[in-house]
């Protein structure tokens, strides 16, 4: 099949609508959530309108049917991963996955291969998005770990010089992100992931930025956890993902405790289920789970090699129209090798509130801020940034519409 | 442009030359406001003579919005007695929260009704509204600390 976004526009509906007076709606804000195609809508409420009961309970048909479609959804996200279907854990949001790991290390006594103390030392990057930073900076602080991190190069790469002094034998966990939600900055991974193995650390990816763009195979990646949401994947809010190595996650206590989640209660005792029922407790959200493996299984439709080339496209055709734009600045790497299609900047003088609510009026959608990551944008000295970030459906006349937007805007605030 | 009922030339003109923007060198209260969803930050001096405002100063970052609205704030309040300026920052964040449906009392809000606007642009509301939270914070504070 030929990739075509222009054709692809057709499957999702809400790109047919118009906004602010009329206006074709040039959706660029794909980083903070992805639009959805009216297949994974119908997959959703379809669960509603004909299976909807509490998985894994009940004796009656239409548990069996939400059990069946629920678990049928875990199996599309274990073989989009190239994972073991007991490896796939269904949560709220990427955020909570990653508040799982740190919890539930936090979590772990004396003895248990996760059990952090005050000699231990968690690594994260410069380019965290706070939901990677803040469980870890917190975890540290609860256990008396030392947070330690990577710096990130003027060009938006990670500084690796120093590697060996980051990642030591007192490394216990290193979290990062695959791509960075901010620069677009596709992340070493051989080199850290090796390193952090060497000293017996796990490795915590934040594939938000990645999963739902290129092909992931967790087996070649060789982290040992990785998280993503379900809304940035064309799938529905309310459903993230955690996969970890199958005998890791067995060894994890649990983060959340309740129904579901168990293997035997007494009144002061209980033990735990295997994965993935261990991090599962209480009814899921299962409708949302459901539109999640229908949006998965129209990504793979398309194909993720198909899907990584025409947003590299888009940003190589990107990159070269937003630098020939007088007084604007990329903030991040400028060369496209690893690197996503988000292109964060800034316009001379105009803020990027202003330049948001500019383009806005003209119908284009884009992200402005710190995009939750506060340090990096501190350590790269802006305070704040306009971002557009591409997925499958933008075309160049989305990016043409973008930098008339910005030379218009250039003419208001000038 | 239904933009330029957000960007008045009044707000431009702010944005571009904004006045009292050089902090005092002494203070009853210097306040640091940010605004955490989008990352403009202020610092706003106050100094108060019994229950005048004898003096406000700021430096910060942030959209036009912002920056135009803390500096409209700062000529309104200058010289006003504490009472007077409680009066005109109610008026106004019942303009912020009217979504357009008010224009603002121009005798009492003077250049601030250009910001009328914002109100229509619920993102926006908090914009305009960090300037006068950290005034009256530091108003609270100065008093508090003169008594």
């Amino acid at each position: 099949m030929t990739f075509n976004a222009s054709a692809l526009i057709a499957d999702f509906p809400i790109l047919s609508r118009t906004i602010r007076d009329g206006k074709r709606l040039v959706y660029l804000d794909s980083g903070a959530t992805s639009q959805k195609p009216a297949e994974v809508i119908e997959a959703e409420s379809n669960f509603y309108r004909r299976h909807n009961a509490a998985v894994h309970r009940g004796a009656h048909q239409l548990a069996e049917e939400a059990t069946d479609a629920y678990e049928g959804a875990r199996s599309i996200v274990a073989d989009f991963l190239r994972a073991e279907v007991n490896e796939v854990i269904f949560t709220k949001s990427a955020t909570e996955s990653l508040n799982l790991v740190a919890y539930a290390m936090g979590n772990a006594q004396a003895g248990n291969r996760f059990h952090l103390t005050s000699g231990d030392e968690i690594v994260v990057t410069e380019m965290e998005h706070h939901a990677n930073l803040i469980p870890w900076q917190q975890l540290a602080a609860r256990t008396g770990a030392t947070l330690k991190w990577f710096e990130v190069t003027p060009e938006g790469r990670l500084d690796l010089s120093d590697i060996d002094s980051i990642i030591t034998p007192k490394t216990k966990v290193v979290a990062l992100t695959h791509q960075s939600n901010v620069l677009g900055t596709i992340n070493p991974l051989p080199e850290i992931v090796k390193r952090a193995h060497a000293v017996g650390a796990y490795v915590v990816l934040d594939a938000c930025q990645s999963v739902p763009h290129m092909p992931i195979n967790v087996k070649e990646l060789k982290v040992d956890f990785l998280t993503f949401s379900g809304h940035k994947a064309v799938g529905p809010t309310g459903v993230g993902v955690l996969w970890g190595r199958e005998e890791l996650l067995n060894e994890l206590p649990p983060f959340l405790t309740g129904g579901s989640m168990i293997e035997n209660v007494t009144m002061t005792s209980a033990t735990w289920a295997q994965a993935p029922k261990r991090f599962e407790a209480g009814v899921p959200n299962m409708a949302q789970a459901v539109g999640l493996g229908a949006a998965l299984t129209y990504l793979k439709r398309i194909g993720m090699d198909q899907i990584f080339a025409h947003e590299k496209e888009l940003t190589k055709y990107g990159m070269s129209a937003l630098l020939e734009i007088p007084d604007l600045s990329i903030v991040g790497p400028t060369d496209l090798e690893m690197r996503g299609g988000t292109l964060s900047f800034t316009v001379g003088d105009i803020h990027p509130h202003d330049l948001g609510q500019f383009l806005d009026s003209q119908g284009i959608a884009v992200r402005t801020g710190h995009h939750c990551a506060w340090p990096l944008t501190r350590k790269l000295g802006v305070p704040a940034t306009t971002r557009a970030s591409f997925y499958l459906y933008n075309t160049t006349a989305d990016v043409d519409a973008l930098v008339d937007g910005i030379k218009s805007a250039q003419k208001y605030f000038g | 442009m239904q933009l330029d009922n957000l960007y008045q030339e009044v707000i431009l003109d702010h944005y571009k030359n904004p006045q009292h923007k050089k902090l005092s060198p002494t203070y009853d209260a210097q306040v640091h406001h940010i605004n955490p969803s989008c990352g403009d930050e202020i610092t706003l001096n106050v100094t108060l003579s019994g229950q005048t405002v004898a003096d406000v100063s700021w430096d910060g970052v942030g959209c036009s919005i912002s920056q135009a609205s803390v500096s409209i704030l700062s000529d309104l309040v200058l010289g006003k007695t504490l009472a007077q300026a409680q009066e005109i920052s109610d008026s106004f964040m019942g303009l912020m929260q009217s979504k357009g449906t008010q224009t603002g009392d121009e005798n009492l809000l003077e250049d601030a009704v250009a910001l009328a606007g914002v109100s229509q642009y619920p993102a926006r509301i908090k914009c305009a509204l960090l300037g006068w939270m950290a005034f009256k914070d530091a108003s609270v504070q100065a008093l508090a600390k003169n008594m």
